[in-house]
This record gives C-alpha cells, structure tokens and sequence, in this order.
C-alpha cells in the first residue's frame, strides 16, 4: 500500500492492526490500552542485590534464547555493556534468537555485527543503526527486518506493548547496591539517563549494570531500585573520552556559520521569536553554531528563552548560567559541560525520552516546542528529511528525536549543506522518508532558503524582514547542476529495516541494496 | 599519447580522487573505488573513458580511487597522471584541445 | 562550459578571497560567501612538486563553475621561477578574469607578463585585452617603482601590497598599529591614485584576532583602499561592513548625482546642494558611492548601474 509520503509498503507488514502512514496527528485523540510488565515481588528484606557477574544477572532474571533485551545508548561511542552483556548471552550462555531493542546503537557495537552474521541475534530496534551493523543489516543478513523507530516512538512502542522487553540493561555511571542509579558521580559519566527511564518501568527485569558502586542511597536516582531486580559491578562500563567529548565547540568552518546565521535570521523574523520562546537545536556544526547567531538577536531585542529541550551541550548550559534561557530540560548529554551541569546548576533538569517525545501520552515536551533546527543526509523537493540511510542506501544514521521534533514544533528548520562531496542533499526523493515533508518547514542552505509552501505563513515573515528565498526545487537543480544526477539505486525486494513514523505508523521500508560493479555495467 | 611509466595524480581527501597510471598491455583496464559509487560508478567510469580517449590513451591500467569528485576534478587527475606518465606535464599542455 | 562576460577593469573590489587551485572541495563554490573577487592560487598554495596537478584543477574548475558576478583573478608563480608561462597560458585559455602578478618590482615585469597573455590570447583566440592583470608589491623595490607599476598597461587595474615578504624584507614584524607598513601602504596609494588604478592591502592571518582585524580594517578605510586581500570566508562580511559608505553619505551622493543631471541637461554647470557649490569634480565621488551602495544593498535607485 501506498502512504501518505508515497512510499510503498509491503501488505506483509500490515498484519496485528498495523496501519501505513496516514499524515500528521492522525492517532490524536485515539485510546490505547497501556502494556504491564509482569514482575518478581522482592518481599523479602535485601541488604544488597548485588550479584558476582553479569551471567549470575542473567541466570536471576531467568534469561533464555527467544528473549528480547533492551539497552541505553548515553554511552554512545564509549558504550561497552551492550557487547559485553551480549557476549556473555551467547559466548557463555549458548541463548539464540535474541532481540536487541535499544534506544540506539552505534560504531561502538560492531561485534553484534557477528552475532547477526551468526544468526544468533535476530531482531534489532533501535532509532540508530551505523558502522558494521549498518552494513549487514543492509545486506540482509539481519533475520526479521530492523524496526527503527524515533526517541518518542520508542517509548511509546514499549508503553503500548508493541515492544516487550524481557531484561533490560541500565548502564549506570554511579548505581548504590539496591539499583538506585544515576549518571553522575562515577569516572564514566554520561548525565541525563533519561532513554532509560521507560525501560526500567516496563520491563519484566531490569539489571543494572556499574563501574562505580556508592553508598546507599544513590539519590536522586534517575532509575530507582524499586525496579531493579540485580546489580552487576564491572570493570568498566564505558570509555569516557567517548562518552562525552571535553567541549562541544561551535564550529568555525565558514559555511556552517554562513548557514547558522541564516538560520537566526528566519527564526528573529517570526512571531514566536518573543520573550519566553523554547527552542532545540542539534549538535551538529551549522546547527549548535545557530546558538551563537540567536543569542546576538536575543540581546538585539532584549528577549530570553524560556526554555531549550533536546541533547543538551556546553553552549546551552552556557546560556543557561548566563541567565538567557530559564530552564534545560534534557534527556541526553553530549560533552561534560553538560555532564556537570545537569541536577547541579539550577533550572537544568533530566526527563524521559517519554517526557520528551513520546506522541502518545498527555505532554510531551516536543509538543510545546517553537522552534527545533535540525540537520539532515537529504531533503527532497517534497520537504521530506532521511537522517537514517546514506544516499548509497546503506543504514547509517539516526531518526532519534528528529521526527518528534520536527512534528511537534511550530517552525522546524533544517540546516545543511547543499552538497557533500558528490551527494546532494536536496534531491528528487530521499532514499528513506525519516521525517515527513508535511512536519518540515524551512530548510537552509549554504545556496539559499526555501520555504515550505505548506507554510504561507513564514514566507511572508521572511518577505517582511526582507529574506531572500527560493523554491526547493530551484535548490535541487542546483545541486544536480554541481555534482550531476545521480543513477537511481538498485534494490531487492527484500526489507532490510521498516521505519515506524513517531505515531506508530509505518513510514518507510529499507530494502536490501543491489551495489554498483563495474562489471555489470 | 603512450604511457611511459606509471604515474600518480590527486589524494584521498573528499572531493578529490587519486589517480594511478601504468603502462598497460594494448587494452584500457580500469579499476575502480568510489565512494559514491551505488550513484555515480557508471558516470565516473565514463568520465575516466572519455578522458583517456580525448588524450589518445588505448594502453594504460588505470586505477582511480573516488572520494566523491566532481566530474572536472576526476578529468583534471586523470589528465595530469597521463602527462606526468610522459613527463610532459610541466609545460605546453594543450590546453582547449586534448585537455578539455 | 560557462561563458563568462568580458571583465570589468574598473569594478567593486572591497574583498579578493585566496583559494588553493589545488583543493577541489575549496575552489567548486567559494563564491557562495559573497565576496567580490576570488583568488585562485597557484604560487604559495600549491607545493613545488603539484604545480602541475593545480593548473589542471585550475582549468576544469574555470571551465566548468559558475561563477557568477564573483570575478575570478589566479595568482600565478614569480617570474623568477620556471612555472609562470605556463601559469598564463592555462589561465588565458581557462577564461580567467585576471591574474595577478606575483613579487611585481619594476614597469617591465608587468610588460613581460603582458607579452606572455597577449601571445596566450592569440594562441587560444581569446578576444585581445580581455584578461586583466594586477600587481602585487612584496618588496621595497617594488614600492619605490610603484607609480611605474601601476602605469605600465591597459590591462592594469590595480595594485596590492603583500605583506608577509615585504616585511621580512624591511626586517620588521606585523604592528598593530600599522606603523610597520605605515609608508609602504601610503606610497602605494599615492602611486595607485596618481595613475588611476585601484588599490588593495594585504591580508590579515591572525583570524582569532578579530580587535586587530577590525582595527586594520578601519586603517584601510582611511587610508583610501579599495579593498583588502582575505584568507577566510569569516572574514568577508566586516570588509564589507566598513567599507560600506554611511546612510548620509549615500543622500547626499544621491542628491548630488540627481541635481548634477537636471542640472547639466539644462546647460548648468555650477549649482549648489544643501548650501554647497557643487560642480562636475563631485561627479565621480557620488557616483562611486552610489555604485558601493548598490553591492551593499543601501541603494535601489537607478542613477548608476
């Protein structure tokens, strides 16, 4: 079947009431029936539920092949309990069939890409995918298709029951020996933990998995005890230097600070840049350099920012100390400023991914959202953002809070440059839809703004300010102009990875790639 | 033109490409590795065969390592790798006649 | 293949960015910044082995970009090394706007040049004239010859002092305040306006330093530049900024061009503006910073193009 953002969708997977992509909003308002988890009473008085090793935690939780684990990615590329819980599941334990439902997964988890290769994990959802496992997963050899959902979507598939989760694996920098856990105060800090929150609650068993044991109690915890089943010290959970970088510095590569400035630019000629304004902006180089540029409008107009929602780095905090934004809330840190600033300079708070972006329940904070400046692989002349598969059709990259964002808010800009390399970035049709067009209004470029003509609105506040812009058509010529048109991509029919919109529905499929030989030409 | 003994153009950084000469056995061998090669193989490749044919090359192995150049930048080192072959790339290159 | 209108010998000059002719991620759309010229490099960029490899890049990248309105000069070797004539006859043949004399010390180094384009137009049937050329000063002797210099050609648009040579050569060291190269600049200003060509200073390296830039910047205006040489896009917009002619300036330019016309079309010569006697010597001046209005984006009228 045909969806709403024109991609084809196998009947296959529209089995159990699953629907296609419909358009924006289009559950709002819908019932649904909250999954439980079914859990172990611990009546008992405990002094510690500290366990010798990670397969006593697995044996406790009555792990066996078949079953589904989740994990946390605050590690990022330092992460090691993913491989090393995973290991001892399979290496030591002989389990087979395993599912891997994480919040994300990274360069840091090129051994599972064994593991898939071996057939003994079979299942992986996760809102990232990258590295070698980007690479077998794309070729197939991963055996039930990936499901790759958004930071809100995630949430809301584990709330809705969509994801059972047998054990889930808390990485905690700092855990007291009932399971009270938290990401700071240990020597492998990550921060905010807040993709963890939602697992801890709806997970059958949770373990929590230590480098740095504290004192009872570990307080305030992000994951509390009350839900912990054991807790596992190990050596190390995770490489700092790759958890959280030292400084997120905004970057001084010239384009991106030409597309940053435009960016605040848009966002001072429209009328939700007042006093009190909230605001989420990505990490990546034009994005983050969009802080600087909006500050010197703030001072301009003597207005703050209310509030700023999203992965949080130095910058914000820097705002933040210097009273110009009133209160970060935030469910991920990306450098140690942040690390440091979270529950200790006041008005900077942790949330769960479901606080953050979950579309089903009452509130998320993405919902409340004026602007969010966002980067992109590609857009298409549709408006139509990939985040999730490179332009040779390889899974690389990361809905995350993307498509939450971009639905949720009343401007969304997208920030990138025209081209990368030979890639064009505004193209035809993206690869894989990850953010509906109909979610996207303004994207930048180092060659020009366009606006979505879904939204007369901004394109007359960016004629009254005196903007220049062009169509995005006019943009994707110009990119072709540059680099050439590119030969369509090859694909089997096979369905590698099936992305879910934030809502539930199913956006996009990812095929299996047929690669470009010199002899088949 | 005849290629004398193998000879090296571009680097590996983004955007550009590394070209690599021999002298080959009366037939155009091409190897190639690009990495936009799902979307552009088929371009680059005629890129490069059009090149050597406009410098009058029909015996060469030719190894071109792509980074995602565009197509001026791929004609510009596979045309310096061939007259660097024949140690005449310093000077009096035709510029508007063979190199265009 | 991107034909590219006969260039201008007089235009807007406030920035000439370098670019390394080598580096193909860099020179494929360095005009997006909004400079007024790019450099495009062939001497000290390119290392002594790669040469050759950049006049290559060199003449697919002029053959194939699009450039726009952004004027495209290519720095070539000394005419000390064994590189220059080759330098020529590629950017002759690429269509390049203009190229800019490398370590300039005397009228006949420009005429040497002059000769090499002028057989590189014949030999690629490039309209005679079309390719311009600018001088660039790196020494005392090419300082103390500037008035020569700068009135060697008809191709001749202007001069530029290079800064990093022409200080080692007067044994001194970058001053903030620009006493340094204090006579240097002057000389080459004099020189520049008594021959009536433009005029450019040298480039700025220290781009942390944004105090200094500024300051140097604020010197350059006052002194009567044109324009400045820059070695990064962040550096545009305060050139342009500063050198961007006041809101009054730009009335009174306005009034005085438009009564200059009513006025000469019926035979007056001498009139008066706000008080002031204005006659045909204000001309040029008004006009001129109407024209810098225009590429600010401070004027829309049509009293000059």
């Amino acid at each position: 079947m045909i969806n709403a953002v024109g991609r084809e969708i196998p009947d296959a997977l529209l089995t159990d009431g699953k629907e296609v992509y419909q358009g924006k909003n289009y559950m709002d308002g819908r019932y649904i029936q909250k999954a439980s988890p079914r859990t172990r009473r611990y009546e008992k008085p405990q002094e510690s539920k500290v366990v010798e090793s990670i397969r006593a935690a697995l044996e406790q939780c009555g792990a066996k092949s078949g079953m589904t684990f989740s994990f946390h990615h605050h590690l990022r590329d330092g992460d090691y309990v993913v491989n090393q819980v995973m290991a001892v599941a399979i290496e030591d334990m002989g389990l087979e069939d395993l599912t891997i439902a994480a919040s994300s997964l990274g360069n840091a988890h090129d051994p599972i890409a064994d593991y898939i290769e071996q057939g003994k994990v079979v299942g992986i959802q996760t809102s990232g995918i990258r590295g070698r496992m980007g690479e077998v997963v794309s070729a197939g050899k991963l055996k039930t298709p990936a499901i790759i959902r958004s930071h809100g979507g995630r949430p809301r598939a584990i709330e809705a029951g969509e994801v059972h989760i047998d054990i889930a694996f808390v990485a905690a920098p700092t855990s007291d020996c009932m399971g009270n856990c938290r990401g700071i105060g240990g020597k492998s800090n990550c921060g905010s933990m807040g993709y963890a929150m939602t697992d801890a609650k709806y997970a059958d068993h949770v373990v929590v998995v230590t480098d740095c044991l504290v004192d009872f109690p570990n307080m305030p915890a992000s994951v509390e005890a009350i839900d912990v089943d054991a807790v596992v010290v190990v050596d190390s959970i995770g490489n700092p230097k790759k958890i959280a970088s030292a400084a997120a510095r905004i970057s001084q590569n010239p384009r991106d600070l030409m597309m940053a400035e435009n960016v605040a630019r848009v966002i001072a000629a429209t009328p939700w840049f007042k006093d009190g304004f909230s605001f989420q902006t990505g990490v990546g180089g034009p994005s983050l350099a969009a802080n600087l540029f909006l500050e010197q409008y703030m001072d301009e107009r003597g207005i703050k920012m209310g509030w700023a929602i999203g992965g949080i780095c130095g910058p914000m905090v820097e705002l933040l100390k210097k009273g110009k934004v009133g209160k970060v809330i935030d469910v991920q840190d990306f450098d140690l400023d942040a690390v440091n600033s979270i529950n200790q300079t006041p008005n900077h708070f942790e949330m769960s991914a479901s606080q953050y972006a979950n579309p089903a329940n009452k509130g998320a904070f993405v919902n409340k959202l004026d602007f969010v400046v966002l980067a992109a692989l590609e857009i298409d002349t549709g408006f139509n953002v990939n985040v999730l598969t490179g332009s040779d059709g390889v899974l690389r990259g990361a809905p995350g809070g993307h498509p939450d964002t971009a639905a949720g808010s009343k401007v969304c800009i997208i920030v990138t440059p025209l081209t990368r390399g030979r890639m064009a970035t505004v193209c035809e049709h993206v690869v894989t839809v990850t953010t509906p067009g109909d979610c996207v209004d303004v994207l930048v470029t180092d060659y020009g703004i366009a606006v979505n003509p879904l939204r007369p609105d901004l394109i007359a506040c960016l004629d009254e300010a005196g903007i220049p812009h062009v169509t995005i058509e006019s943009l994707k010529e110009k990119a072709y102009s540059l680099v050439g048109r590119p030969d369509d991509l090859e694909w089997e029919d096979k369905v590698v990875a099936v992305l879910e919109a934030r809502d539930g529905t199913i956006l996009d499929v990812v095929r299996k790639i047929r690669p470009f030989t010199l002899s088949e030409d | 033109m005849e290629i004398l003994r193998s000879a090296m153009a571009g680097t590996l950084e983004s955007s550009d490409a590394q070209v690599i000469v021999e002298p080959g056995n009366g037939r155009i061998e091409l190897s190639l590795q690009s990495s936009v090669m799902n979307q552009y193989g088929r371009q680059i490749k005629a890129t490069v065969l059009e090149t050597l044919e406009r410098l009058d090359v029909s015996s060469v192995r030719i190894t071109v390592v792509d980074k995602g150049a565009l197509d001026c930048t791929l004609k510009a080192r596979v045309e310096c790798a061939v007259y660097r072959s024949c140690g005449a790339s310093a000077a009096n290159i035709p510029w508007g006649g063979a190199v265009r | 293949m991107i034909p590219r209108p006969r260039p201008e010998r007089f235009r807007l000059r406030r920035t000439m960015m370098f670019m390394n002719a080598q580096k193909p991620g860099l020179i494929k759309d360095a005009y997006i910044y909004g400079c007024d010229s790019i450099m495009l490099d062939l001497e000290d960029a390119v290392a002594e082995n790669q040469k050759d490899a950049a006049r290559f890049s060199l003449y697919h990248a002029l053959k194939t970009i699009d450039y726009g309105d952004t004027e495209v000069i290519v720095r070539i070797n000394g005419l000390d090394t064994p590189h220059w004539q080759e330098d020529i006859r590629v950017c002759v043949a690429g269509g390049a706007d203009g190229i800019r004399i490398a370590k300039c010390e005397s009228a006949q180094d420009v005429k040497t040049v002059e000769a090499a384009v002028e057989a590189a137009e014949e030999e690629f049937g490039v309209e005679k004239g079309r390719t311009l050329l600018m001088a660039a000063l790196e020494s005392p002797k090419g300082i103390l010859n500037a008035y020569e210099i700068c009135s060697a050609s008809e191709r001749l648009f202007g001069v530029a002092i290079s800064g990093g040579d022409f200080r080692k050569c007067m044994q001194t060291s970058f001053q903030p305040d620009g006493v340094d190269m204090l006579a240097a600049r002057g000389q080459m200003l004099l020189a520049a306006r008594a021959a009536g060509v433009q005029c450019f200073d040298t480039v700025f390296t220290d781009l942390d330093n944004e105090e200094g830039f500024r300051a140097e910047v604020l010197q350059n205006k006052a002194m009567g530049f044109d324009g400045k040489s820059l070695i990064n896009p962040k550096q545009i917009r305060l050139v342009h900024q500063v050198f961007a002619p006041t809101r009054k300036e730009v009335l009174q330019a306005e009034k005085i061009v438009r009564a200059y016309q009513e006025q000469s079309a019926a035979g007056v010569g001498v009139f008066t503006v706000d008080g002031k006697m204005i006659d045909i010597a204000f001309i040029p001046g008004a006009e001129r910073t109407l024209r810098l209005a225009k590429a600010c984006g401070m004027y829309e009228g049509d009293l000059v193009k």
